[in-house]
């Protein structure tokens, strides 16, 4: 579905990503794996024509989105959801929704604010709360939510757990599950391995702006001088 | 020991109510490198930038060379002896490489008012020394536009050293550069801090550069040191490498 | 207390039209981040469209109400239209341009605008019709108001109300608020900016337009009304915080009483006081009442190489002109002399504005505010203490330097566009007071007998004169910049956050070059009075200001002697055009678009760019 090869991208001069290239298939969950620093924001930056990559290409459904500007990217069926959220914090949790609405392609089911709250009650109970007076995980939550709403095939994901309380990083698990059982495909960007490992099929495990390894979840678990290598300190 | 080149007493700082940085004490010593790691959002920046001066800390103090420079101002932290490299290379790009040095020198020397001598018959020699001890006198006549950023990330250090610092404080030396050239800066940035007695303070992602190149290591997770000591006892910690990894998930 | 009421309904009233054309031009600021020069002229377009359309437009012949109300709401639909046409041809392929190139391509649309509307409507002044059912006036507290204000008066928390729905209610506001905030999620999301922009230009065009339409009633529609509005819009959405509706409301209530009190109490400086409500409150809140400030993108800075040392060719081709200039006069005629004196002038004018542009990196839209301090520094000299010359063209520099450090201590404090309509807010001051205060001034007709001293009447003797002293300039303003000093400079351009880390003050280094500056355009004030014979307000009128930018630009802001051509080429250019066409301005405005379109290098930079090519 998604096909990434040879990506390079900068930011003004600093050279980030030297050559990223990586698969996610129908209905997969792939996490990208990697200390901060690693290039796994990038990465997803790159994939959506926010950081412009200097060279490599992203293939969607047979079709290559490099140098694509952003909007058309969303438009074809990619969701970005940012590692810092970037929720619209002025605008309550309903108009965050509407930002991201966009029609359903044809024989999907299309994502409604009902939908969304079901997803996530939590959202629901808070319908006309603006954005800036809302917690992290609830944020994290709406960011996923407004995303949703634009009806994406591929949900990129950037670092869904960072900073959240436990409960709700285990909630946010359950979420991710019931997408991909939705038939929707994520890649995922984490540092937290347990957090990963409950939700992704397959591992790609980034360093320096490269692909060192890539393996099933279940092999990476079992293989602790990788894990030792690229992840822990 | 001798007394300490910087001291950190207590330092903290939230953001919109959130505590950033919450209650952090640290001290380097000259010759000294120290890293500064934790996983995102642990409160590394806020912590660097409190002791550099752009951030004033809402509590604790900031000692220098055993004087109070809590809350003040980069520039007068630099007077006092303070070098900086940034985590993206921040250089004059329409200077030369020599220019750049130069600009340093002038504002070491107080010169920056100065109207009429023109700028490139002063302190020549003296900058061309500072980019010999980087390895970069050879490029001294190019436009710094046009640099390589390995040789930026030199460059910086470079200016960052030419005041004669007793402090360093780098902010992800190595981001943003060919993994292959990292340690070679990082070698280079020991080898003059030995020689010169000066501290340095780096947060840095890549860990062949950290277990590669610090002394000494401290770990932030949330806003609060959880750990400190030599390499080896960091990475035989347990709570380091918890927090690295990840939990929550049962 | 009767008069204090009738002078707050009055307020209120102005309050209202200020708000809408605040309001527009705040909303397309929020989205696009590009400062609208041209918000005045859309207003005044607004007025003129209002005046044809009640009288003649389709709706006209129904006369009466429809006339009117019809005609003023086609008014601002129209101008809606104009304002998107304007964003999608030319706006569009700027947004990532320098701010100085945004600022000055809509610039470039005030101009055109300008001769366009003196074209189709000419120069003098159109009475608007009565407003139907609001003619006469009121009685409140027993004091006869005229309706039309009162209905203004309800015009502006009405709008408000309405734009506040518009932005609350439906997908569009909702998406403009997003984009106001993160342009870039909102692209993320699937959101065509493109289509959002164009949208959002042509509301807040068509509020502009309203606002004029509106004025019909109350005043004469006239050539001046885009300067004088852009100003106090300008003023009241800094006070208000670039991007804020509430904001623009607040403060166009206060400039709008401050207007109608100040006229009782100051009535020559009511600018200045609003000027001086401005400066409080950016001092006490940087990014206005209810602004923030803006995220995003930082603005693309333009690229500079090293400065060149001059190169051997140059350096004698130089000589063979000095050498020129110094030997051919004596065969010329008086009037190429006076023109030849003219052009140095310009020159040095247009070298102290790079220094700051250039290597300052600051954007200065009223630069003519220094070369009109000079020039009334001598003339004021000359006229009230009998000064001879040889005394004003010493006071001059100093008079214009030390206006620069008061104004530039503002200026150099705030960043990118607010700092650009601080200068522009000086600049009309400074006019305003040369054209109201006319007991010390002379106003409108300027201090006549501005003459220089016997030996230097004869235009040869002028011209060497000329010649000499702003040779003397350019020289010194290139050694400050080869000085450290001007290395500081550049530095703090290039990189703040380097610069502060090795301990440059970089306010400071600002705030003295906008001094420098500022005494250098006064001494070419100062010649420019004593060869004119005389000094006027338009010696600080905001065209002059912008010949200087257009001068600067045309011979590219990255080199040093960009100026001196770019001086010599525009001034030779204009001394044409004036003689050939009325139309100075359409010309010039296409110029500038042509310019900021095509050769943003300007000429040096192309020279150069032909040069490492070849």
């Amino acid at each position: 579905m998604l096909r990434v090869e040879g990506l390079h991208a900068h930011y003004g001069q600093a050279h980030i990503l030297h050559g990223i290239s990586l698969e996610v298939a129908q209905g997969e969950i792939v996490c990208l794996l990697g200390r901060n620093g690693a290039g796994k924001s990038t990465t997803m930056k790159s994939i959506m024509g926010l950081v412009p990559p200097s060279a490599g290409c992203v293939e969607f459904d047979g079709r290559d989105l490099a140098g694509r500007p952003a909007f058309e990217i969303a438009r074809a069926g990619i969701g970005y959801v940012p590692e810092e959220r970037r929720i619209f914090t002025e605008l309550t949790v309903e108009e965050n929704l509407a930002v991201g609405r966009r029609p359903a392609p044809a024989g999907m089911k299309p994502w409604t604010p009902e939908r969304a709250y079901e997803l996530f009650p939590v959202l629901g109970e808070m319908r006309r709360r603006p954005g800036g007076r809302m917690s992290g995980g609830e944020q994290q939550m709406l960011t996923i939510a407004r995303t949703l709403m634009g009806n994406p095939r591929l949900l990129l994901l950037d670092e869904p757990s960072e900073g959240l309380a436990p409960v709700i990083v285990e909630r946010m698990a359950t979420a991710i599950l019931a997408l991909k059982r939705e038939g929707l495909s994520i890649l995922l960007s984490e540092q937290n391995l347990v957090f990963a490992n409950a939700v992704a099929d397959r591992a790609c495990l980034i360093e320096t702006g490269q692909l060192r390894h890539t393996a099933s979840m279940a092999a990476l678990m079992a293989d602790e001088a990788v894990r030792a290598r690229y992840l822990s300190v | 020991m001798t007394a300490p080149v910087l001291e950190a007493e207590g330092l903290r700082k939230s953001w919109g109510g959130v505590a950033a940085v919450d209650g952090v004490s640290l001290s380097v010593h000259a010759g000294e490198m120290l890293a500064l790691i934790g996983p995102n959002g642990a409160g590394k920046s806020t912590c660097f930038n409190m002791l550099n001066g752009q951030i004033r800390p809402e509590a604790g103090r900031v000692i220098l060379l055993g004087r109070d420079v809590t809350g003040q101002a980069p520039r007068t932290v630099w007077r006092l002896g303070v070098g900086r490299t940034f985590q993206i290379t921040a250089t004059f790009g329409s200077m030369t490489v020599l220019d750049n040095v130069r600009m340093a020198l002038l504002s070491h020397h107080r010169r920056l008012f100065s109207l009429w001598r023109p700028a490139a018959l002063q302190y020549s020699a003296e900058a061309l020394a500072a980019l010999a001890r980087v390895g970069l006198q050879e490029q001294a006549d190019r436009p710094c536009a046009v640099l390589a950023y390995g040789d930026l990330k030199r460059l910086e250090l470079a200016i960052a050293l030419a005041n004669e610092p007793r402090l360093l404080l780098m902010d992800e030396p190595t981001a943003g550069m060919a993994p292959a050239e990292r340690a070679g800066l990082m070698a280079l940035t020991a080898r003059i801090a030995k020689q010169a007695g000066i501290a340095v303070l780096f947060t840095e992602h890549d860990m062949d550069v950290v277990f590669g190149h610090a002394d000494r290591i401290l770990v932030l997770d949330r806003g609060k040191l959880i750990a400190g000591g030599t390499p080896e006892a960091v990475r035989a910690d347990a709570r380091v490498r918890e927090v690295y990894l990840g939990g929550g998930v049962h | 207390m009767d008069s204090l009421i009738v002078q707050a309904l009055n307020g209120l009233a102005s309050a209202s039209s200020l708000f809408l054309v605040a309001a527009g031009l705040t909303v397309i600021f929020g989205v696009s981040r590009i400062v609208n020069f041209a918000h005045g002229s859309l207003y005044m377009l607004g007025a003129y469209l209002g005046w044809t359309l009640t009288a003649h437009g389709p709706l006209a012949q129904l006369g009466g109400f429809f006339g009117f109300w019809g005609g003023v709401l086609l008014a601002a639909a129209a101008t809606g239209l104009i304002g998107a046409a304007i964003e999608f041809l030319l706006l569009r392929r700027i947004y990532r341009a320098p701010e100085l190139f945004q600022l000055l391509a809509t610039f470039a649309v005030v101009l055109i605008v300008q001769d366009l509307t003196l074209l189709i409507w000419g120069p003098q002044d159109l009475l608007g019709p009565r407003a139907p059912l609001l003619r006469g006036a009121t009685q409140i507290f027993g004091l006869r108001f005229p309706r039309y204000e009162l209905f203004l008066i309800c015009v502006g928390p009405v709008m408000l109300a309405l734009l506040w729905l518009l932005f609350h209610r439906t997908r569009f506001g909702i998406l403009v608020r997003a984009a106001t905030q993160d342009r870039e999620m909102v692209a993320a999301l699937g959101v065509d900016q493109r289509k959002l922009f164009t949208s959002v230009f042509a509301l807040g065009s068509a509020l502009a337009g309203l606002a004029g339409a509106l004025q019909l009633p109350r005043e004469a529609v006239n050539l001046h009304m885009d300067m004088a509005v852009i100003v106090e819009a300008f003023v009241i959405v800094v006070i208000g915080g670039l991007g804020s509706l509430g904001g623009a409301f607040l403060a166009a209530l206060l400039i709008g009483e401050l207007h109608a009190f100040g006229i009782l109490i100051f009535p020559r400086i009511t600018l200045v006081l609003a000027f001086l409500v401005m400066a409080a409150v950016l001092i006490l809140r940087p990014h206005g009442l209810m602004g923030r400030k803006p995220s995003g993108l930082p603005p693309a800075s333009i690229a500079s190489p090293p400065l060149p040392g001059t190169p051997k060719w140059l350096a004698q081709a130089g000589l063979v002109a000095l050498v020129l200039l110094l030997v051919l006069p004596p065969f010329l005629g008086d009037y190429t002399l006076s023109v030849m004196a003219d052009m140095a002038m310009m020159v040095l004018f247009a070298a102290s504005l790079h220094l700051i542009m250039g290597p300052g990196g600051m954007a200065s839209f009223g630069h003519a505010a220094y070369f009109g301090a000079g020039a009334y520094g001598a003339a004021l000299l000359a006229k009230h203490l009998m000064a001879p010359m040889e005394v004003g063209l010493i006071f001059a520099p100093f008079a214009a330097g030390i206006v620069g450090l008061v104004f530039g201590w503002f200026c150099v404090r705030l960043s990118g566009v607010y700092s650009a309509m601080l200068t522009l807010a000086f600049a009309q001051i400074a006019w305003s007071t040369a054209f109201q205060w006319v007991e010390f001034t002379g106003g409108d007709n300027g201090i006549l007998g501005v003459w220089p001293s016997e030996w230097a009447r004869g235009k040869l003797v002028f011209w060497y004169l000329s010649l000499a002293l702003c040779g003397l300039g350019v020289v010194l303003l290139r050694r400050v910049l080869f000085a450290p000093f001007g290395m500081a400079l550049r530095a703090q351009r290039d990189s703040p956050l380097r610069a502060e880390a090795i301990g440059i003050d970089t306010v400071r280094v600002r705030w003295v070059a906008f001094a420098i500056a500022a005494a250098a355009a006064g001494m070419a004030g100062a010649l420019f009075a004593y060869g004119k014979g005389s000094v006027f307000p338009s010696f600080l009128g905001i065209p002059r200001s912008v010949d200087a930018l257009v001068m600067v630009l045309l011979g590219g802001v990255q080199t040093v002697l960009g100026p001196l051509f770019g001086a010599v080429a525009y001034t030779g250019l204009q001394e044409q055009l004036s003689r050939v066409s009325d139309l100075w301005r359409l010309v010039l405005g296409f110029a500038i678009l042509a310019l900021v379109l095509f050769f943003p290098g300007g000429l040096a930079g192309a020279l150069r760019a032909r040069e490492e090519r070849a």
